[in-house]
């Protein structure tokens, strides 16, 4: 039943698209109906190009994606905790970040050639501010009454990071680490329209250059699809890491009712 | 064993003083109340005594050593719920004793004994979200009598609770004191619940807060709810609310 609800706007959009095509309202070059959409994204699936396309932009997503979580959570984690770190960085952080992903291309093809460097760099770039800025500010907003229980048992600061601070900012870090991934998503396809020779976004700015306005359009489904199964994954594992919170304790209840 | 005298406190910005001159003693193995009225400084007079305020004069003796910070021997249960809701039950009673370097067989058995004090057994596993108020709070007050401190400052324990809760938690609080012969020194706005489990109870007066009279409780123990209908809890109770009147 809640499946249905959530695929019912789709299927909403495919009829009105679908009814807009055979009344002629729709230039074929321009936006072909989804019936030859959906059968040129089922050649390409066939044919395994797809596969292969998806394949190399999921590997660029996840590297760029591991080396940001790495990083960002260290750094992060460190500068909520240690205020001297914090002054440094964070001016510098709040420079860097207005500046998009996508501005960052240019440099990187410069520095890193085409292929997959340029693309891991991006990745790094569009991941790792939200997943930085998410962990600084999980450890610096944590409760004073939870520190203070802690301070008061005599916990060592070390004992705190672990056992108080951590855990207690993990749904802000796993939301930061969420809205990374999916900004590291859309980061790989920018970097590969442009810097690379495989992946989803190479294969649609092909296709645009061959006018086969149906392949780019299968791609972007496929880009869309993609996304949405990351963030559903990552939601997933915040649910079975979020045990302890309110609505998880909820919605499991309802679950079983 | 708490030695406070004089001390007073104005916070950096507050218009007038939180606390004015409190000078009392809190004796070895006693239940002792405070008991004010709301914004009479209960709470600062609690973390100064804990240590996580600094008093602006006065000293705080504890145990004849000047408090500086917060220190295990004075563990202190919050009005908020202050458990740490990432933590079972379990974890929640066990952490204090994590903190002190307890081996984990031995916390585990320590914080079962405790739990089980405090009625909470078959809940070792229950996270505090799926708490009643009144049972977040008896995991405090296992937690932090499960560090075996000298003794456990209580800043209005029951205050979020309804009124059959509070008493309840009130019997619970008293066996838990008669059980451990902890030194326990409690902050309350409730004349009934002071006469109850005190000793002695401590008047404060209005803002700016100071203590204007302590009163002996001898009501004889151990005490039941049933000791409320009497004609003398019912004198002592009258006593000290015509005491707190007169003050204003
Ligand atoms: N950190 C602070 N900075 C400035 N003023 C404060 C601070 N904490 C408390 N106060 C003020 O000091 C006075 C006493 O506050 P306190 O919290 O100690 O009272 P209380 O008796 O515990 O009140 P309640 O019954 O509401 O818990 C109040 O006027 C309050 O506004
Ligand atoms: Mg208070």
């Amino acid at each position: 039943m809640k499946i249905l609800k959530k695929a019912l706007p789709f299927f909403a959009v495919l009829l009105i698209w679908e009814l807009l095509f055979r009344f002629g309202l729709l230039n074929e070059y321009l936006l072909p109906s989804p019936l030859s959409v959906a059968k040129a994204g089922l050649a390409l699936a066939g044919s395994g190009e797809l596969f292969l396309d998806l394949f190399a932009s999921v590997k660029r997503v996840l590297a760029g994606f591991l080396a940001a979580a790495v990083f960002g959570l260290t750094l992060g984690t460190l500068s909520g905790y240690g205020r001297s770190l914090s002054d440094a960085i964070m001016p510098l952080c709040e420079f860097l970040r207005p500046i998009p992903p996508i501005a960052w291309i240019p440099i990187a093809i410069l520095w890193f050639g085409l292929g997959d460097n340029p693309a891991y760099f991006i990745v790094f770039i569009g991941a790792f501010f939200p997943i930085f800025i998410n962990s600084y500010w999980g450890i610096r907003e944590s409760r004073l009454m939870h520190l203070n229980v802690a301070r008061n048992f005599g916990a060592s600061r070390f004992l705190v990071l672990t056992d108080v601070l951590l855990p207690g900012s993990l749904p802000r870090i796993l939301h930061g680490l969420r809205i990374g991934l999916g900004l590291g998503w859309t980061s790989v396809i920018s970097a590969e329209l442009v810097g690379a020779q495989s992946g989803l976004g190479y294969m649609i700015q092909m296709n645009r250059v061959m006018l086969k306005t149906e392949n780019i359009i299968a791609g972007m489904v496929t880009i869309g699809l993609a996304g949405l199964l990351m963030n559903y994954l990552m939601l997933l594992l915040e649910k079975r890491l979020l045990t302890w919170r309110k609505d998880t304790l909820r919605s499991a209840e309802t679950a079983e009712a | 064993m708490i030695r406070v005298t004089a001390v007073s406190k104005q916070y950096a910005g507050g218009r007038e003083a939180a606390l004015q001159k409190a000078s009392f003693e809190v004796r070895k193995g006693e239940f002792f109340c405070v008991l004010g009225p709301s914004g009479c400084g209960k709470t600062t007079l609690i973390n100064i005594i804990a240590g996580f305020v600094k008093a602006s004069s006065g000293q705080v003796l504890f145990d004849g050593k000047p408090v500086d910070g917060p220190c295990r021997d004075r563990i202190v249960v919050f009005q908020e719920h202050n458990l740490f809701d990432w933590m079972s039950v379990a974890a929640n009673v066990e952490f204090g004793l994590k903190a002190k370097g307890v081996p984990a067989a031995e916390r585990c058995r320590i914080a079962g004994e405790f739990i089980d004090l405090v009625h909470l057994k078959g809940f070792e596993t229950a996270y505090p979200a799926s708490l009643s108020g009144g049972m977040k709070q008896r995991v405090a007050l296992a937690r932090a009598m499960a560090v075996d401190p000298g003794c456990v400052l209580m800043d209005e324990p029951l205050g979020s609770l309804d009124s059959q809760m509070r008493e309840r938690l009130q019997l619970e609080i008293m066996a838990l004191w008669e059980k451990t012969k902890k030194t326990i020194l409690m902050v309350t706005h409730d004349i009934e619940e002071a006469v109850f489990l005190s000793d002695r109870v401590a008047l404060m007066s209005k803002a700016p807060g100071g203590i204007s009279e302590i009163v002996n409780i001898s009501l004889p123990r151990p005490r039941t709810a049933a000791v409320k209908a009497t004609p003398e809890f019912q004198k002592l109770k009258r006593e000290l609310s015509e005491k707190i009147m007169g003050d204003r």
